[in-house]
């Protein structure tokens, strides 16, 4: 998919992630924000899967280990066609199929339940070894906070996985820099990231997570390391495109009442028209 | 009688017992596989036993995606550790997706010895049964364990067993033993007073059984090897009978298999209920019998008990 589609595309899976977390009146839209590109990415590029088969044999497998921003996941499975667009707005609603927190179990396309932090990371380890001990060749992506990677598990899965050389896992790390609690460096800083990862025996690449062309070689870079599992750690904007949320740590599971709804959904309405015209 | 066998040893031996027969299975350890005795099967099967590390958590995150690609693991390490520091891990990797994981325990509860309160877990069969979904499964010897990890097998979902350190008689090595899951064992026909009892203290209840009955009092002893779901029906038929219940379990008296059976009478048939276990205190350094008598877990501790109960 070119560039410019995918940009429509991913401006699409924001318009869900507001749509659902303002319907929902709570959920996360700062981190669901910031990683929409490269959910976009992942599901309408990256990944071997079929929306109509969701558990289909041998394909890539997605562990949303950053569970709380499922809204972002929701939206680019709904826009992938795994379920309706209409139904994200009943996000966190009683019985809806769209949780709080991703539930395989509920949920067409996820691929494991998640949310509570440090856990999800494990869980893509899990796969991606089942993939060597099967002698399978799909591939394992996972997505993590920065913040996230302060639990001590991340550390523990890292450290297996580096040392049995899982080239099949990829592991992304959105660092849009804030956590609830403020900036992670001043909550209690993981920097450096990449040099951690580094250490545990990681491929690792740093790129712009809002720039198509940086994560498609870093995926490729990624498919062509062999005896190393990849780190992808992507500099991301807290709420990016929508302008009253982007670098502001009090959007991060927070959502927007009416006008403030309005507000972001007219920010989105004007990126679409720029892309329109092909900027 | 058979020689006596720690029931982490029929663990390991019905891990290679069942290989063949479920291909799917792979073996998790967490540096412990030498006292877990998984490292029977490591032996035997070395390609489908992988160890974590030092890294219990990670191990139990592992176990459940291994279980979402169709894999059948069994997480080992000691209760206090699969069970206790684990727990958010099972609970919310395993149990809340409902994943064909088993986790095996072993060093669970007092008989652990020498090694002291930090790594006697008495709170484990309250932790887990907490667990929608989860089955709980305490054998009482070698030939119980073994075909617990066989039932574990055959069924779809997830189960915690709990394997113990020490040596243990073997007791159910009676024509006519069948393990099913769920399904209590009436050991010992009686009056006067059932004991309930699960895991290596079934054992101190028959020999409790023997000692009441030279005092005039008709013990009933049954083998609760399920704690989750629990044989209600056997518990409430046998009180009905006897009016008296007395449970013994190496766990705490809190959550553990008396709270299971207290559950389950106050709802359809209450009675008095005495419940023997750990008393809401930690455990210690000892030997095995030594702890097992100081904490009244043995035949006579608890036919003392249960002599002063029913007087």
């Amino acid at each position: 998919m070119e560039n410019l589609e995918l940009r429509k595309k991913a401006n699409e899976v924001r318009k869900g992630i507001v749509t659902a977390v303002h319907a929902a009146k709570a959920g996360h839209p700062g981190g669901s924000l910031s990683a929409a590109d490269m959910f976009t990415f992942l599901y309408f590029e990256e990944m071997n899967i079929d929306p109509k088969n969701p558990k289909m044999e041998g394909r890539d497998r997605f562990v949303l280990s950053k569970g709380h921003t499922a809204p972002g996941l929701y939206s680019v499975l709904a826009n992938r066609g795994y379920f309706p667009v209409e139904d994200l707005t009943t996000l966190r609603k009683l019985g809806s199929y769209l949780q709080g927190h991703p539930c395989m179990q509920e949920t067409p396309g996820v691929d494991m339940s998640s949310g509570s932090l440090g856990q999800g990371i494990s869980a893509a380890v899990g796969m991606a070894l089942a993939g060597k001990l099967d002698n399978k060749d799909y591939r394992v992506y996972t997505l993590l906070g920065d913040g996230e990677i302060q639990e001590g598990q991340v550390w523990e899965a890292a450290m297996f996985a580096g040392a049995r050389n899982l080239d099949n896992l990829v592991v992304i790390v959105d660092n849009n820099g804030l956590q609830i609690d403020g900036k992670i460096e001043d909550v209690c800083s993981p920097y450096p990231i990449d040099k951690k990862f580094e250490a545990f025996n990681f491929n690792v690449i740093n790129i712009d997570g809002h720039d198509f062309d940086q994560i498609r070689n870093a995926m490729n870079n990624a498919r062509a390391c062999k005896g190393k599992p990849t780190a992808i750690i992507m500099k991301t904007v807290k709420g990016k495109g929508v302008s009253f949320m982007e670098n502001s740590a009090g959007w991060h599971g927070k959502a927007p009442n009416d006008e403030e709804y309005a507000t972001a959904m007219a920010d989105l309405a004007a990126i679409d028209a720029q892309l329109k015209e092909g900027k | 009688m058979a020689d006596k066998i720690a029931t982490r040893e029929s663990y390991g031996n019905a891990l290679v017992a069942c290989a063949e027969d479920f291909p799917n299975m792979v073996v998790l350890d967490a540096d412990l596989a030498g006292a877990t005795k998984t490292g029977t099967f490591k032996k035997a099967y070395p390609d489908r036993h992988i160890d974590c590390g030092i890294a219990e958590c990670n191990m139990t995150g592992i176990a459940a995606g291994l279980a979402t690609c169709g894999k059948i693991p069994f997480v080992s390490s000691f209760a206090m550790f699969a069970a206790g520091r684990n727990f958010e891990q099972v609970r919310n990797a395993i149990g809340y997706p409902h994943l064909n994981v088993k986790i095996g325990a072993t060093h669970a509860g007092i008989t652990v010895g020498e090694d002291g309160a930090t790594h006697q877990c008495n709170e484990d069969i309250a932790l887990m049964r907490t667990i929608p979904g989860m089955t709980v499964i305490v054998p009482s010897d070698d030939i119980e364990a073994k075909a617990a990890v066989r039932a574990a097998l055959e069924m779809n979902g997830p189960v915690y067993l709990r394997f113990g350190r020490a040596a243990v008689p073997v007791i159910n090595d009676k024509p006519g033993y069948k393990f099913e899951i769920g399904k209590g064992v009436l050991l010992r026909e009686g009056t006067d007073v059932t004991i309930v009892a699960t895991g290596i203290c079934v054992d101190s209840a028959l020999n409790a059984a023997e000692m009441l009955a030279a005092d005039g009092i008709s013990a009933e002893v049954i083998n609760i090897h399920t704690i989750k779901p629990l044989d209600e029906d056997i518990v409430v038929n046998s009180a009905k009978k006897t009016g008296k219940v007395v449970t013994v379990e190496e766990h705490s008296v809190i959550g553990g298999l008396g709270s299971a059976v207290c559950d389950a009478l106050s709802a359809k048939y209450p009675v008095p209920v005495k419940k023997l276990g750990m008393q809401d205190v930690f455990g210690e350094s000892g030997s095995a019998s030594q702890l097992v008598e100081k904490y009244k877990l043995d035949g006579k501790g608890v036919y003392e008990d249960v002599k002063a109960f029913v007087k």
